[in-house]
């Protein structure tokens, strides 16, 4: 028989097929200011893994604001990875049945390799004298912050400065209250993301400053007409956790489990820690932290959980529907 | 039966059908059964929500006076380039479909670029009082823009096969150029008018990408009703985003049915003048 042959052979491969070196395929679902970085991630991560198990991996990533990638997965993108602004938006994939509830405790550091804070960008000598938060608020000043409705980077921004109201003496809820709320009247424009804000203040030329995570700023400030602008670190500030999650019913599905657990830890790993910092982001590992001490400056810094207890919580406080962005609102 | 070029009466419409509820009912049934969640109780609660006023108040209200502005400035367009040639007419005549094929993302930063306070325009605008971007002026300008070449295009055709020689014999018994114009002009076109109006103001209501960049965002000031959807969607809140699309929908589907009420109401009048 003339199919026999080939038949032969088509079997030889399909017993050949598990020894030789696989094809791995994962997506990671990202938002938007992570481009650069985990472009270089990616070719890092494809090295290490070839070098200890001979297979390639590629990973494919998806950009997009955070809420809108969290909606994605949840509404069928088969990610095997999310890796969001902030850890509400994976929550909200958890609370779907994609992953286990627990997902923050997995990996250390509230499952957040990488971190960034939120400062002040000005423009070129400080015309303004913006030092701290209280600055904002003075006559004549205009604030760009993208809308806490739409944008996840926009509600660190709110919870920072929240923050530093109820450290200020005497400092309660009614008291932050009353500072955001005089806060975004200074408000000129609400950009829907974190991205739309800094054109609006660095190309649009609008407002005295931008309050902004601090790799977009260092970012701004090493684009075109950077040295337009200054970085002003406020008295205190929030730690911005942008945190990383295995999807496991998509990982399960895909047979991926192990090498999308392995990406995410290689995000801890010094190599993957020194790319991070290239990119603004903070570095968790103190060696790689001290070498880009320059770069980030010393912050006073309180984290989500010390003063709002986790991420649930400040939604539904905050955010949700109804609550008290909504009630002291700019235009209210 | 004569026979037709394409195939029978009962595949056509069958197919049209078909088509139609795939693409147009289907997904609104699926928008309205994500909205009963929310019930018509919330819907109303939805409703009397100052920030909901506003929202849908600047949408409707930005989009109706953006299609009457079209109407005129686009009547007066058309008529140069039907009635007159002129060195750039084609040049002109093409240019009319850019906010057709333009990406409407793009439409709205080319716009805030010409109209923000340091802009083209903008710079010379501002120290004047008229502050464009970012207010719900900027709005208004963005929906003229992306509703302009309905009108034109609607009445480019009408235009051109009205026959000169109307308008001739008009003036030959002594009308003057005004009263040609109202009693001659006016009634033919004034069907087609309404569809173009209809068209650019259907486009403007549902405008999300070109007018999210100019407006402020601001609620009750410059925020519009798509974005307050979008808001939602944010907090995961399905529901009541299907649930403000629904609002939209009625809203559009009312006003529609207004405007082609009109729309008959005058073809019948214009003939009945003819």
């Amino acid at each position: 028989m003339k199919l026999r042959p080939t038949l032969l052979s088509l079997a030889a491969a399909v017993v050949a097929l598990p020894v030789m070196a696989k094809d791995i395929t994962l997506l990671n679902v990202s938002y938007d200011p992570t481009r650069e970085l985990y472009k270089g991630i990616n070719t890092a991560f494809a090295a290490d893994w070839k070098a200890k198990h001979g297979d390639s991996v590629t990973i494919q990533m998806s950009h997009g604001g955070s809420g809108k990638q969290a909606r994605a997965v949840v509404d069928g993108l088969p990610a095997d990875v999310v890796t969001l602004a902030l850890a509400y938006d994976i929550d909200a994939v958890a609370d779907r049945g994609l992953l286990g509830k627990d997902w923050q405790s997995r990996l250390p550091d509230n499952a957040s390799p990488y971190t960034s804070t939120i400062v002040f960008l000005v423009r070129k000598g400080n015309p303004k004298a913006i030092h701290d938060w209280g600055d904002l608020v003075k006559n004549g000043v205009q604030v760009i912050t993208p809308n806490p409705k739409t944008s996840g980077g926009a509600r660190w921004n709110f919870l920072a400065a929240w923050g530093y109201a109820l450290k200020q003496p005497g400092g309660n809820d009614d008291t932050a209250k009353a500072y955001v709320k005089t806060l975004f009247q200074h408000v000129p424009v609400l950009d829907t993301g974190a991205r739309g804000a800094t054109n609006t203040f660095a190309q649009r030329g609008i407002g005295d400053v931008l309050v902004a995570w601090e790799n977009e700023a260092l970012l701004a400030k090493q684009g075109p007409g950077g040295d337009q602008f200054e970085i002003v670190i406020p008295s205190v500030t929030i730690v911005a956790e942008p945190p990383v999650a295995v999807v496991d019913k998509n990982a399960a599905a895909h047979g991926t489990r192990d090498v999308a657990d392995a990406y995410l830890k290689f995000l801890y790993s010094p190599q993957a820690q020194d790319i991070e910092a290239r990119n603004f982001y903070r570095p968790r590992s103190a060696d790689v932290a001290a070498k880009y001490a320059a770069q980030f400056p010393k912050v006073n810094t309180f984290t989500l959980n010390d003063v709002f207890g986790d991420w649930r919580k400040a939604q539904a406080k905050f955010f949700a529907e109804g609550a008290l962005f909504d009630q002291i609102g700019p235009g209210n | 039966m004569r026979r037709r070029v394409l195939p029978g009466f009962g595949l056509s419409l069958g197919y049209a059908v078909a088509y139609l509820g795939l693409i147009v009912l289907l997904p609104l049934a699926a928008l309205a059964w994500k909205a009963s969640d929310v019930g018509f109780s919330g819907i109303l609660r939805l409703l009397s929500s100052p920030r909901t006023q506003a929202a849908l108040k600047l949408s409707f209200g930005g989009a109706l006076v953006a299609a009457c502005v079209n109407v005129v400035v686009g009547l007066a367009v058309t008529w140069a380039l039907v009635r007159y040639r002129f060195p750039g007419r084609r040049v002109l005549d093409a240019l009319i479909d850019l906010p057709f094929a333009l990406p409407t993302a793009v439409a709205g930063i080319a716009l805030t670029a010409i109209y923000a306070p340091n802009g083209w325009l903008g710079r010379w605008l501002v120290p004047l009082g008229i502050q464009v971007a970012y207010t719900p002026l900027g709005v208004l300008v963005a929906m003229v823009f992306v509703g302009f070449p309905f009108v034109v295009r609607t009445l480019q055709p009408v235009l051109q096969s009205l026959e000169q020689e109307v308008e001739d014999a008009a003036e030959s018994l002594g009308a003057t150029a005004a009263q040609t114009f109202l009693r001659v002009i006016l009634p033919t076109l004034l069907p087609t008018l309404l569809t173009g109006f209809a068209l650019a103001l259907a486009r403007a209501v549902g405008e999300y990408g070109s007018v999210i960049f100019i407006a402020g965002n601001i609620p009750l000031r410059s925020e519009i009703a798509p974005l307050l959807i979008v808001q939602k969607l944010e907090e995961f809140d399905y529901a009541g985003a299907s649930a403000l699309g629904i609002v939209m929908l009625l809203f559009s589907l009312a006003l529609l049915v207004l405007v082609s009420v009109v729309q008959r109401w005058t073809r019948r009048w214009a003939e009945a003048a003819a």
